[in-house]
């Protein structure tokens, strides 16, 4: 009898742990091909944006003339000629310049930056009126793309949107060092740009920064309070089976949906300002909160029910219960969800579009109704742009965007880590 | 052996015919804790039926039964704990000290602040030993500053007989302590709100012999004090440490007497099959 059932066992066995190899390498191959894709991505994302970290400044030795800044003895910084300030120190560079369409061709390796940086020393301080600066200013994005070798020199000058002459003068500056790349502070502390060379990503991180405060202000308490009366104090009813059915559902709607929702209710209905961040930040709200209660909800379960019991025995009432016991244990759960709905907010860019967040906004937003963008849109907004320049700042952007998230799901994990009681 | 256990069943079912009354003697001297008429309902499911018990001052009873039997669930009437569940429905009275539990006046918060009770698996807090035995004495404010406070938690733990052996870890997480350790820092827990009874739901099933022993050790010395209520499935256990039993069947409470009355004289066959080791 036993000796039959071990031979049967024994023809069996082959079989088994062939199908276990083959279960265990689809399973390696499964990881392998998620791996692969995931450092294609990131290979292609950083070898496509991370020059956009660095920017192309030209050297000028600029003569602050009170003649142009101060015509009539006032420091005129409206309508002072700045711009032409920085052409004449370029135009010094290069005397054998001359004749006006020669001239415009020089004057383009320059951003419209220069005239505001120069704008800007004298706003700081007057007392350079009438002397000679040695400056870096920024130079424009062709001269940018060339310098980085993302315009090809060798082809033909019709087919590239810089001249041969520009190209003479290019390599004639870096010959002299008066062309550096240096750090791209601009893409940290500007707003948007028309230009490349001047657009940078504050406005929009900061679009994104009040938009999460909003978020994170009504969606915690509202989801967490919400959990816990569902599932501390709601009775077991056909209602509370209704309400937990519509918030696993909400938690699966298409999020422009809640972007039309926002339209209608926040800013046609309760007239808020459009493009704001307060706006922004309520539709986000409505898109995490289903997902901060089903895990609030979740974490709350997993509190084991002897800990309720014994504090019940004790005399403890409901709320001190929840307070005391089930909070703190629940804590790292809710936490966790939460950074993971709002790392999703944050990534959100659909229901903004319905908001008017999508406006092309040059002033970094000061509070909550300032008109404002988010950074997934602002990404959105510069893919769509065909200036060369803006692709490599579209990549810089979105490697900011994940920075945010990486950084954003390692804060849950830490905390997850500390707030953790074992028992 | 089959045809014993058919015999059995045919014998219980025959006594389920006269179940009508309690046998030996609900009443005591001192009562204290007085259930009358007291019938539970779990939706269509009648879990307790018309069981009257009177439990003294300083007395301890202890209720068994085969699984199922009721037991646990007439235990946690004393304290309402039932209350939590939503289908259960409690009628009947059930009086402490001359006033009705279950009467609207009575907050379930200071009647368990009154009626301690222990469950059957360790349950300390996930927090440190002190803050264990200190919380019920906090949240029913009863020490006046850290000092009384601090009185009131060595006392418990002494009383517990756990003081000995945490004194120098006092702040060290309760979960981190033996499981006979952990169920008697459970009961210094329940003792520091100076209760009246103390409800015990199987306070030992999940410890060791010699955790169970200083358990029983300690219900001795605690029944000075205090009237305690134990649920137990072990007969030595409860020939040990009370001083009446209660043997309860499908919700009815067949027979109490003094302990030794009813492990060597029991009045009613199924309690005489249950002691006896015949159903179980």
């Amino acid at each position: 009898m036993s000796s039959s059932t071990s031979q049967k066992v024994a023809a069996s066995l082959g079989r088994r742990h062939r199908k276990e190899r083959i279960f265990r390498y689809s399973g390696m191959l499964a990881t392998a091909v998620g791996i692969v894709f995931l450092v294609v991505f990131f290979a292609d994302l950083i070898g496509k944006g991370s020059s956009a970290f660095v920017q192309t400044f030209l050297q000028l030795d600029v003569e602050m003339s009170a003649d142009v800044i101060a015509p009539d003895g006032e420091i005129d910084l409206t309508y002072a000629d700045f711009d032409g300030l920085a052409k004449a120190a370029l135009r010094e560079q290069f005397p054998a310049v001359s004749g006006r369409s020669e001239r415009r061709e020089l004057y383009r390796l320059l951003s419209v930056g220069a005239g505001y940086q120069i704008r800007g020393l004298i706003a700081a301080d007057a007392e350079l009126i009438g002397t000679t600066q040695t400056i870096w200013v920024p130079a424009a994005a062709n001269v940018d793309m060339l310098v980085k070798g993302n315009i090809d020199a060798s082809t033909d000058e019709s087919q590239r949107p810089i001249s041969d002459a520009q190209i003479a003068w290019i390599e004639s500056m870096q010959a002299n060092d008066r062309l550096e790349t240096r750090f791209n502070r601009a893409l940290f502390t500007n707003g948007d740009s028309r230009e490349p060379e001047l657009a940078g990503i504050r406005g929009a991180l900061m679009g994104s920064f009040y938009m999460l405060l909003v978020t994170v202000v009504l969606a915690l308490p509202i989801g967490v309070a919400a959990a816990i009366y569902l599932e501390e104090f709601a009775p077991k009813n056909r209602w509370s089976d209704l309400i937990e059915v519509n918030i696993n559902n909400l938690a699966a709607v298409p999020s422009i949906v809640f972007g039309l929702l926002g339209l209608a209710v926040f800013i046609n209905w309760a007239a808020l300002p459009r493009s704001a961040p307060l706006v922004g930040g309520l539709v986000l709200s409505l898109l995490t909160l289903p997902v901060i209660i089903i895990a609030s909800r979740a974490a709350i379960k997993s509190v084991p029910p002897s800990i309720r019991e014994a504090a019940l025995g004790l005399g403890a009432s409901r709320m001190q219960v929840v307070f005391h016991h089930v909070m703190p244990l629940a804590m790292p759960g809710m936490l966790t969800g939460t950074i993971i709905g709002m790392s999703r907010a944050l990534g959100e860019s659909a229901p903004l579009l319905m908001i008017g967040m999508v406006a092309f906004i040059v002033d970094v937003p000061g509070g909550f109704s300032d008109p404002a963008t988010a950074l997934p849109v602002q990404i959105y907004l510069w893919a769509d742009s065909p200036e060369r320049a803006f692709a490599e700042r579209t990549s810089a952007a979105i490697m900011v965007l994940l920075g945010f998230l990486l950084l954003m799901n390692l804060v849950a994990v830490v905390l997850r880590k500390r707030l953790e009681r074992k028992w | 052996m089959v045809t014993k256990m058919t015999q059995v069943k045919a014998d219980v079912a025959e006594e389920l015919t006269d179940l009508s009354q309690t046998f030996g003697n609900v009443r005591c001297e001192v009562p204290y804790v007085v259930a009358e008429d007291v019938n539970v309902y779990y939706d269509d499911n009648h879990a307790i039926k018309n069981v009257t018990l009177e439990i003294g001052k300083k007395e301890v009873i202890a209720l068994i039964g085969p699984s199922g039997c009721g037991k646990s669930t007439f235990l946690r009437c004393l304290n309402r704990m039932n209350d939590s569940i939503e289908s259960a429905k409690v009628t009947g009275r059930i009086t402490l000290g001359g006033q009705d539990i279950y009467s609207k006046e009575l907050d379930p918060v200071a009647l368990r602040a009154r009626v301690g009770m222990v469950f059957q698996k360790p349950n300390p807090f996930p927090k440190s030993i002190y803050d264990n035995v200190a919380y019920g004495p906090r949240i029913h404010g009863l020490a006046a500053d850290r000092a009384e406070l601090d009185d009131i938690v060595h006392t418990s733990l002494e009383r517990a007989g756990l003081l000995k052996e945490v004194k120098d870890r006092m702040d060290q997480p309760g979960t981190g302590l033996s499981g006979g350790q952990q169920q008697r820092l459970c009961i210094a827990r329940t003792i520091a709100v100076d209760p009246e009874v103390i409800l015990m739901d199987e306070p030992c099933s999940a410890l060791d012999p010699i955790a169970t022993a200083r358990i029983e050790d300690l219900m001795d010395e605690l029944s000075e004090d205090y009237a305690i209520v134990i649920v137990t499935h072990s007969m030595q256990q409860a020939a040990r440490v009370s001083k009446r039993v209660a043997y309860f069947h499908l919700g009815l409470l067949i027979e109490v007497d003094e302990t030794n009355k009813i492990f060597t004289n029991p009045q009613h066959k199924l309690t005489e099959d249950y002691i006896t080791g015949r159903i179980g």
